[in-house]
C-alpha cells in the first residue's frame, strides 16, 4: 500500500480535486460484495455454463430427431403419461425445495429438512420413471446406439437425469451438513447454490418435455 | 484387470519416441531427486503444491506453459525438419508417427501452453489491479491449475505409454471414430481435454465473478485497468465457449466408448454437426488466447509511453464488442463444407466486421504511443513487433474471410501461416511481454535486459523467417500436414522455413540464459521499490513480490491509473498519508484439494483411456470423497496479526521513501 | 478474502440470484410466492400437454405455441424460484442471463441454419 495521499494535501485543510468519471449509477460495484452474493453470483455463472452445455445437446437432437435409420420414432416411443408424471414430480420438488431454502434462511428445522426430504423423494420418484423409461426402450431395441436420433435423445434426456442424481446426492450431503454442524453461514451458502442448482435442473426440464417429448409425439 | 494396457503400449520398436520419453524420463528423476535430497519438498508442498493464493498459482500456470512451450516447440523443429528433407524422400519420421508429432504439437501449444500462459498472467495480475486480496474461490483456482496439469501429464504420458491421436488437434470425425482410430490415442486427447476443459471452465466462473463483484474501494468498473477488461471479457467467452467442447467431446466420446452414432457414417450419424460445434468453441477460443494478449499490450504501450492509454473507453467497447462478435463468425473455419453461398456470405461478412473493433485498438495504442516519451525496455519491444506483426496476420485473415479466396487456400500452408502469425505476433508476443513486464512484481527482481532485447530479435526475424515462406508455399498450392512432397518449387521456402525454426530456437535459448543469468544476478537486479517501470495500476503499489495478502489495507480507488497519479504527486512533494490504522488480515488456508483432485483425475482419465474399469470407479469415489472432506472443512481462513501487516506494510512504505529521497538528491 | 467487515456494503444494493427477497421477511410470504409460481407452472404445463394432443387448435400452430408456453414457464421459474427481479440490486444477475441466453439463441439458431442448408447441399445417401 503506497503511503502517498489520495488527493495531495496542500497542508492547509484544503485537498486537490481529484478529476475521474463519476461512478456509474447502477453498475457501480465499488466495494467488495458479501460472501453470499459472491458465492450465489458465481454459482449463476456456472448454471449459465451448463445451460449453454444442454443447448449444445438440444441443437445436436434438433439437427439429429429426423434420423431414425430406419428405426422406431419419437411418435413410436414416448409415453406421455410418464412424461407428465415426471413433470409433476419436478415441478413439486422445485416447490419443496423453496420451502426447503426458507426454512435454512430461517433455521427453521422442519422446514428444511421436511422440504430437502420431499425433494429428495420426489427427485427419486422422477429418475426411477426414466430409468424405467430408458431400459424399457433398451430392451424394445431402441437403445441409444440404433440410430442417431436415438444417441442425441438418451444423451440429453441421460445427461439431465446424470445432473438430478448429481443434485441428490448433493441433496443429501446438505441434509448431512446441516445436521452436523447447523446453520453455519458457509453451509447456508451451499444450500444457496444447490437451491439454485435444482431449480435450474427443473426449467432445462420443461425445455426437454416440451421440445423433446411433446414435439417428438406429435410429429 | 489392467483393461487395455500390456507391455505392447510401450514403444520399444520405435526408436525416436523411446528415446525421446527415455530422456523425459530420466530428467524427471533427476529433478525429484535433487529436490528430496536438497529437502524442499516440505517447502513446496506447503508454499506451492496446496498453495490458494493467486501469485503462486500464476506462477505455477506460467511455468507449466514455459515447459510446455519446449515440447511444443520440439514438435515443430521435428516437422520442420521433416518438411525440410521430405523432397522426392521419406524424411525421417514414418507418416504414423509424423501425424501423431503434428497432433501433439496443435493440442499442446494452443491448450497446455497458450492458454495456461495467459490464465496464469491473468491469475497473477488481475486481483492485483483491482485491489483486492484473492479472486472469488481461492481453492478453486488451486483444482484449476492442478486439473490443467493433469492434461498435459496425459498428453505426454501417451508418448511413452501407447499412442497419441493422428487426426490434427481437433479430432474430426469420421477419422476420429473408432472404425479409424482404433488405438487409444483420440482417447489421450478426448481425456486430457475433458479434464483440462473442467478445470479451464472453473477459471472462467472464478474470474467473471471477481472481477464483476470483487473491487477496492471506488474501483467502478470505468476505473479498471484496460487488462482487466479484457480479463473480464476472456473469461465470459470461457463461461459460453467452454460448454461447447465439452459436450462436443463428450459426444464423440460416447461413439467410441458405447457405440452412439452421433458422427459416425453409420446409424444417421452427421459428422458436419462436429464440426460445427466443435467450431462454435473453437473461434472463442482464439479470442479467448488473444484479448488477454491484447489488455498486456495496453497496460506495456501505456507503461512504456508515458501516457495513459488512449481512449480507454473505446478500448473497452471495442473489447467487449470482440467478445460478442467472436460467437458469430464461427462458419469461416469451414467455408468448404458446403453449407452454400448465402449461409458463407452472412459469415464472411461478418469476419472482416469482426476485425474493425480490433483496429479501433490498434489505433488507440498508436494514438497512445504518439506524443508520449518512449522507452524501449523489452516489454515495449514486444509490443511493438506485435503491433507489425499482428497487423499482418489479422489482414492475411481477412483475405481469408473471403469466402472464394478461402475455397483455393482452406487447409493450405497459408492459412498456417495466417493462424501462427496472430498466434505468434499476438498470443505468444504478448505472453513474453507480460511475463518480462510482471516478472520483477513476482519474484523481486528484474529479468536481464540484454538477453530479454536478443531473445526478441530473434524470435522476431526467425518468426518471419520460418513463415513468410508458408505464405508463399501455401499460394503455389502445398496443403497442410504434408509427410513428404515432391514439388520441385516448394523445396527452398521449407529450406528457409527449417531456418526461420532454428533462429527462433536461437530465441528460446536465449530465454533460458536470460532466466538463469538473471536468478544469478538477482542482487543486482534487485527490485526494491515494488515499482521498477514508473507503473500505472495498482498492482505496482504493492512490494515486490507482494505479501500474501497484498494490500495492508484495501486501497481507495479515485481514478483511472490512480497509482501513476499519486506517485507522480509523491514525487512533487506532496505529503505521504498517515500511516493506515492495522487490523488482522484473514487470509484462506492453503488445501491440497486441488492436488488430489487432479490425482484422482489423472488415474481416473488413464482408466478410462485404458479401459480399466475398477480404477475408474475406485478415482469416481475419490473424487467425491474428497469434495465431502473439503466441505467438512472448519478452519477455512487463518489470521495474520496486525502487527505482522504493519511490520509488513512499513517496510514498503519505508523503502519507498528512500527510493524518493534518493532521486530528489540525485535531481 | 479478508475480514468480513470489508464486505458488508454491497449487500444493500445488491442482490445473491436465488436468494430470498429480503433477510427478515415471513415465512408465510415466501411460501405463498411458491405456491403462486407452482401454480401458474401447472397452469402452463397442462396447457401444453393439451395443446400438443389436441385437433382443437390449428395444427401447424402447435409448435410455436408450445415454444412460448415453455418461454413463459422458464420465466415463472426465473421469477417465482429464482427471485430474478428487473430491479437494480438484481442488474448483474440479470445482464449474466441476457449474454447467456444470446449465446444459447446463437448456438442453436445458428446451428440449425447451417446444418439446414449444410445437409441440402448433401447429395442422396446410402442407407444404412
Amino acid at each position: 500500500m503506497t503511503a502517498f495521499q489520495a488527493g495531495a494535501d496542500f497542508g492547509d485543510g484544503r485537498r486537490e480535486e481529484t478529476h475521474g468519471p463519476r461512478p456509474e449509477a447502477i453498475l457501480d460495484h465499488a466495494d467488495p460484495a458479501a460472501k453470499r452474493i459472491i458465492a450465489g453470483y458465481g454459482f449463476w455463472i456456472f448454471l449459465l455454463s451448463d445451460i449453454i452445455m444442454f443447448s449444445a445437446f438440444f441443437a445436436t437432437y434438433a439437427v439429429l430427431s429426423g434420423e431414425t435409420a430406419g428405426g422406431p420414432s419419437g411418435k413410436d416411443l414416448f409415453n406421455l403419461h410418464n412424461v407428465a408424471i415426471e413433470t409433476a414430480c419436478l415441478l413439486l420438488s422445485s416447490f419443496t425445495c423453496g420451502v426447503a431454502a426458507i426454512g435454512a434462511r430461517a433455521h427453521n428445522g422442519l422446514m428444511y429438512y421436511g422440504g430437502m426430504a420431499a425433494t429428495c423423494v420426489l427427485g427419486l420418484g422422477f429418475l426411477a420413471i426414466e430409468i424405467h423409461e430408458f431400459t424399457g426402450m433398451i430392451a424394445q431395441g431402441a437403445g441409444p446406439t440404433r440410430s442417431a436420433f436415438l444417441s442425441a435423445f438418451f444423451t440429453l434426456v441421460g445427461c439431465h437425469g446424470v445432473h438430478v442424481t448429481l443434485g441428490t446426492l448433493w441433496l443429501l450431503t446438505m441434509i448431512a451438513q446441516v445436521f452436523a454442524k447447523g446453520y453455519r453461514a458457509d453451509i447456508l451458502r451451499r444450500v444457496l447454490c444447490f437451491a439454485l442448482f435444482w431449480h435450474t435442473l427443473d426449467i432445462i426440464w420443461v425445455a426437454i418435455f416440451t421440445v423433446v417429448y411433446l414435439l417428438g409425439a406429435g410429429a | 484387470m489392467l483393461g487395455k494396457l500390456t507391455w505392447g503400449a510401450i514403444p520399444f520398436d520405435q526408436p525416436i519416441p523411446l528415446f525421446a520419453g527415455g530422456f523425459v524420463i530420466l530428467v524427471v528423476l533427476c529433478v525429484l531427486a535433487f529436490i528430496t535430497i536438497k529437502g524442499w519438498i516440505p517447502y513446496l508442498w506447503r508454499e506451492w503444491v496446496t498453495s490458494v493464493d493467486h501469485k503462486r498459482i500464476g506462477v505455477m500456470y506460467v511455468t507449466l506453459a514455459g515447459v510446455m512451450l519446449l515440447r511444443g516447440f520440439i514438435d515443430a523443429g521435428m516437422m520442420r525438419s521433416q518438411q525440410a528433407l521430405a523432397f522426392q524422400s521419406q524424411g525421417y519420421l514414418p507418416p504414423e508417427h509424423y501425424n501423431q508429432i503434428f497432433s501433439a504439437h496443435g493440442t499442446i501449444m494452443i491448450f497446455f501452453m497458450a492458454m495456461p500462459f495467459m490464465i496464469g498472467l491473468m491469475n497473477f495480475a488481475v486481483p492485483l489491479q483491482l485491489g483486492v486480496r484473492d479472486v472469488a474461490f481461492p481453492t478453486l483456482n488451486s483444482v484449476s491449475f492442478w486439473l490443467t496439469a493433469t492434461g498435459a501429464l496425459l498428453v505426454n504420458l501417451s508418448l511413452v505409454i501407447g499412442e497419441f491421436a493422428r487426426t490434427g488437434w481437433l479430432p474430426f470425425p469420421p477419422l476420429s471414430e473408432l472404425t479409424y482410430s482404433p488405438g487409444v490415442g483420440v482417447d489421450y486427447y478426448l481425456w486430457a481435454i475433458q479434464i483440462s476443459g473442467v478445470g479451464t471452465l472453473m477459471t472462467g466462473v472464478n474470474f467473471v465473478t471477481t472481477i464483476l463483484k470483487i473491487h477496492a474501494p471506488g474501483m467502478t468498473y470505468m476505473r479498471m485497468p484496460i487488462f482487466t477488461w479484457t480479463a473480464l471479457a476472456t473469461n465470459l467467452l470461457i463461461v459460453a465457449a467452454f460448454p461447447v467442447l465439452t459436450a462436443t467431446l463428450a459426444m464423440l466420446t460416447l461413439d467410441r466408448y458405447l457405440g452412439f452414432h452421433f458422427f459416425t457414417n453409420e446409424g444417421g450419424g452427421n459428422m458436419m454437426m462436429f464440426m460445427n460445434l466443435i467450431w462454435i468453441w473453437g473461434h472463442p477460443e482464439v479470442y479467448i488466447l488473444v484479448l488477454p494478449a491484447f489488455g498486456i499490450y495496453s497496460e506495456v504501450v501505456s507503461t512504456f509511453s508515458r501516457k495513459p492509454i488512449f481512449g480507454y473507453r473505446s478500448m473497452v467497447m471495442a473489447t467487449m464488442a470482440i467478445c460478442i462478435l467472436a460467437f458469430m463468425v464461427w462458419l469461416h473455419h469451414f467455408f468448404t463444407m458446403g453449407a452454400g453461398p448465402n449461409v458463407n456470405a452472412v459469415f464472411g461478412i461478418v469476419s472482416m466486421i469482426i476485425a474493425v473493433p480490433t483496429g479501433v485498438k490498434v489505433f488507440n495504442w498508436l494514438f497512445t504511443m504518439y506524443g508520449g516519451r518512449i522507452v524501449y525496455a523489452t516489454p515495449m519491444l514486444w509490443a511493438i513487433g506485435f503491433m507489425v506483426t499482428f497487423v499482418i496476420g489479422g489482414l492475411t485473415g481477412v483475405l481469408l474471410a473471403v469466402p472464394p479466396a478461402d475455397f483455393m487456400l482452406h487447409n493450405s500452408v497459408f492459412l498456417i501461416a495466417h493462424f501462427h502469425n496472430v498466434i505468434i505476433g499476438g498470443v505468444a508476443f504478448g505472453a513474453f511481454a507480460g511475463y518480462t513486464f510482471w516478472f520483477p512484481k513476482a519474484f523481486g527482481f528484474r529479468l536481464h535486459e540484454g538477453w530479454g532485447k536478443a531473445a526478441f530479435w530473434c524470435w522476431f526475424f526467425g518468426f518471419y523467417l520460418a513463415f513468410v515462406p508458408l505464405y508463399v508455399t501455401g499460394l503455389m498450392g502445398m496443403t497442410r500436414r504434408l509427410q513428404h512432397y515432391d514439388v520441385p518449387e516448394w523445396h527452398p521456402w521449407l529450406l528457409v522455413a527449417a531456418f526461420g525454426a532454428a533462429v527462433i530456437l536461437a530465441g528460446i535459448l536465449c530465454q533460458i540464459t536470460q532466466l538463469v543469468v538473471s536468478i544469478r544476478h538477482r542482487e543486482e537486479l534487485r527490485d526494491l521499490t515494488g515499482d521498477p517501470w514508473m507503473g500505472r495500476s495498482l498492482e505496482w503499489s504493492t512490494s515486490s513480490p507482494p505479501p500474501a495478502f497484498n494490500f495492508a489495507v484495501l486501497p481507495q480507488v479515485e481514478d483511472r491509473d490512480d497509482y501513476w497519479r499519486r506517485a507522480r504527486l509523491a514525487e512533487r512533494g506532496a505529503a505521504p498519508r498517515a500511516e493506515p490504522i492495522y487490523k488482522p488480515i484473514e487470509v484462506p488456508r492453503n488445501s491440497p484439494t486441488g492436488f488430489i483432485c487432479a490425482f484422482f483425475a489423472t488415474f481416473g482419465g488413464f482408466g478410462m483411456i485404458w479401459q480399466i474399469w475398477w480404477l475408474v470407479v475406485v478415482c469416481l469415489v475419490g473424487a467425491f470423497a474428497t469434495f465431502v472432506v473439503f466441505a467438512w472443512r472448519d478452519r477455512t481462513e487463518y489470521e495474520i496479526p496486525a502487527d505482522e501487516v504493519a511490520r509488513i506494510d512499513r517496510a514498503n512504505r519505508r523503502a519507498r521513501g528512500e527510493a524518493l529521497t534518493t532521486a530528489e538528491a540525485l535531481s | 478474502m479478508s475480514s468480513s467487515d470489508d464486505y458488508e456494503a454491497l449487500s444493500r444494493t445488491d442482490h445473491a440470484p436465488g436468494d430470498e427477497p429480503a433477510a427478515r421477511h415471513e415465512i408465510a410470504e415466501g411460501i405463498v410466492g411458491y405456491l403462486i409460481g407452482l401454480g401458474l407452472a401447472i397452469l402452463l404445463t397442462a396447457v401444453s400437454f393439451f395443446i400438443a394432443g389436441t385437433f382443437l387448435v390449428w395444427r401447424p400452430s402447435i409448435p410455436i405455441a408450445l415454444v412460448v408456453l415453455a418461454i413463459a414457464q422458464i420465466g415463472v421459474h426465473l421469477v417465482f424460484f429464482l427471485h430474478i427481479t428487473t430491479g437494480p440490486d438484481n442488474v448483474n444477475n440479470i445482464l449474466a442471463l441476457a449474454f447467456g441466453v444470446l449465446i444459447v439463441f446463437l448456438l442453436i439458431i445458428g446451428s440449425l441454419w447451417i446444418m439446414y442448408n449444410l445437409n441440402q447441399n448433401m447429395g442422396p445417401m446410402p442407407m444404412g
